[in-house]
């Protein structure tokens, strides 16, 4: 937020960050001129304590679905019917690992830590996109991951680019135009299985009936039920509400459904010509807030995964810490101890 | 089913051999996708098993069709070496194998990039993947070695016991025209010097183990890597003569 308003009303450009100290008012007026003149905020520029709370929650809460939607994936490397395939899955892998990497380091701009954030994972107390706690059963849910998940992800995350906080918004950037390409891969997977034999086909089939509910849910609850919804939006942190969001998925969806040669699930999906969208069934807003409690089928299993890979990496850590202590030039000859 | 090489050439035990060392290694690190110590390993395991999986697939286009040679093969015709097909362990162990190997490779691969040979063009590309390869193992070695307590005993505990699979790198390999016993020397050296450096002790034992040296470009495994294959292969082998 590098305006001339914002210098002129904080008086000088190393205030404290945190406690808008003295001027809070004029601190106030400076932001939201800054927000509602399409500027960026940056790391360094005073912001309302709330607007910080937000994206702490929602960068890390990003950052830890990136890390935790690798296993659903990953439970397929090692069985990936083809080496093509196979190589496209490990470097999908490790693009997610890679996008939780960026994710962790916006938050830190933030003033907290990433040690903090997957603490707050794995106590359970900050929380992971509820998609995830869907297994994997077949093959073909590798591609339907690829097609819906990561499709309903770059819907969300598209207006992200322009997100008022600046290092979230370059973050999403890059993870936009490498999700674009896990998704173009999802939906060529999906292709070659539907026009494959009869048993890949109603493989493919019965991965996108799977997935399909819990990918419109991707986008949150219903807009009369999103309780930080309009806040995020004033502040241009959001820039579509999640209904919207949603519509605009289903409608990219149909079309892409009926050149894979694969329905959805759906019996009242229909085009509406009155509204120019397609109308769609009632969500399952139950089962959405019962894996979001912890309830999903596969809730208990990711958490406790992550936790293990944690504490049993545990002492390698310690060994890194250890060896970079006592080697602190870098140089790792000589032990100065 | 057992499906033999397609193309019978001179080079095609030594393209299996190599290609099989890549394929299976790359399996093994694959393994580790969710479970690495620190999410820059998550990224770096991955990475390396990647390069791995893009040597292998040249190296078994060589020699025939990619996916009938890695799945359709059954254990007894797999030539890779018994060092890569070894379960992963805990990290320090996984560390290890990749600097045994990682150290072969990149010696092996600099001597066959300056040569004239028909993998001379795949090796001037690997040489530079697996200058990183040994350079990543070699530095969490040090790290483990002349970490904590702890890491060093792991780390000690890696190096003894895949110590008796690494005779079998230095064993001929047919088609493979390089000096055997100069590659062995360099390896030593440079094995030895890093361990040293992590103030780790360099094994005294054998390093043929119970099989002769050779035994896996025999194909003659270990126990875990049947496992290994069924897992592999399973979803390909249950549905013949799909595409994917």
């Amino acid at each position: 937020m590098a305006t001339a308003a914002a210098r002129d009303t904080a008086g000088s450009q190393t205030y404290d960050v945190r406690h808008g100290a003295g001027d809070t008012a004029g601190h106030e007026r400076a932001f939201d001129a800054a927000v509602a003149a399409d500027e960026r905020i940056e790391p360094r520029d005073w912001m309302p304590d709330a607007y910080r709370a937000t994206l702490v929650r929602q960068i890390a809460q990003h950052a830890h679905s990136e890390i935790i939607g690798m296993q659903p994936e990953a439970n397929w490397i090692t069985r990936a019917p083809s080496l093509r395939r196979k190589a496209i899955l490990m470097a999908k892998v490790q693009d997610e690992a890679g996008h939780g990497l960026y994710l962790y380091s916006a938050a830190e701009t933030l003033g907290v830590g990433r040690d903090e954030l997957l603490d707050k994972l794995h106590s359970g107390r900050q929380k992971y996109s509820s998609i995830f706690n869907y297994p994997t059963l077949t093959w073909a849910d590798v591609g339907a991951i690829g097609w819906l998940v990561d499709g309903a992800a770059i819907t969300n995350q598209v207006p992200l680019c322009r997100c008022s906080y600046g290092p979230y918004a370059r973050a999403m950037v890059r993870i936009c135009k490498e999700e674009s390409f896990h998704q173009r891969q999802g939906y060529e997977l999906l292709l070659a299985l539907s026009r494959g034999t009869p048993e890949q086909h109603a493989m493919a089939q019965d991965a996108v009936d799977r997935w399909w509910w819990p990918s419109l849910m991707m986008f949150g609850p219903p807009d009369d039920e999103s309780q930080h919804s309009a806040q995020s939006m004033a502040w241009k942190i959001k820039r579509h509400s999640n209904d919207e969001l949603r519509q605009r998925f289903v409608d990219i969806c149909v079309p892409q459904a009926a050149s894979l040669g694969l329905t959805l699930p759906d019996p009242d999906l229909r085009w509406n010509e009155e509204r120019g969208h397609h109308d769609f069934g009632a969500i399952d807003w139950t089962e959405f807030w019962d894996v979001l409690k912890g309830n999903g089928p596969c809730n208990e299993q990711r958490l406790t995964r992550r936790r293990q890979a944690h504490e049993e990496g545990a002492w390698v850590r310690e060994a890194a810490a250890a060896h970079a202590a006592k080697h602190t030039n870098g140089e790792t000859g000589a032990t100065r101890a | 089913m057992t499906t033999t090489p397609a193309k019978d050439t001179a080079h095609t035990t030594a393209a299996l051999a190599l290609g099989d060392d890549a394929l299976v290694l790359s399996h093994r690190l694959g393994e580790w996708a969710g479970h690495a110590p620190v999410l820059e390993e998550e990224v770096a395991l991955a990475n390396i098993a990647l390069d791995l999986l893009g040597q292998a697939r040249v190296l078994l286009s060589m020699a025939g069709d990619e996916d009938e040679l890695a799945y359709l093969r059954e254990e007894r015709a797999f030539r890779n070496l018994q060092l890569v097909e070894q379960p992963n362990g805990d990290f320090a162990h996984t560390i290890v194998r990749q600097l045994y190997f990682s150290a072969h490779q990149y010696l092996l691969y600099t001597e066959l990039a300056s040569g004239d040979g028909p993998f001379a063009p795949l090796a001037g590309k690997a040489v530079k993947e697996t200058s990183y390869h040994l350079d990543h193992a070699e530095q969490w070695t040090l790290r483990l070695g002349d970490g904590t307590d702890e890491s060093h005993r792991r780390a000690q505990r890696a190096v003894d016991a895949l110590w008796r699979y690494t005779g079998e790198m230095f064993q001929p390999v047919e088609g493979l025209d390089v000096d055997r016993a100069a590659l062995e020397t360099a390896w030593l050296e440079r094995v030895t010097e890093t361990l040293g450096r992590a103030t780790l002790t360099v094994p005294d034992g054998s390093r043929t183990g119970a099989w002769a040296a050779g035994a896996g470009r025999q194909g003659l495994h270990t126990e875990p890597f049947g496992r290994m294959l069924a897992e592999m292969q399973h979803l390909h082998r249950s549905h013949p003569g799909a595409t994917w």
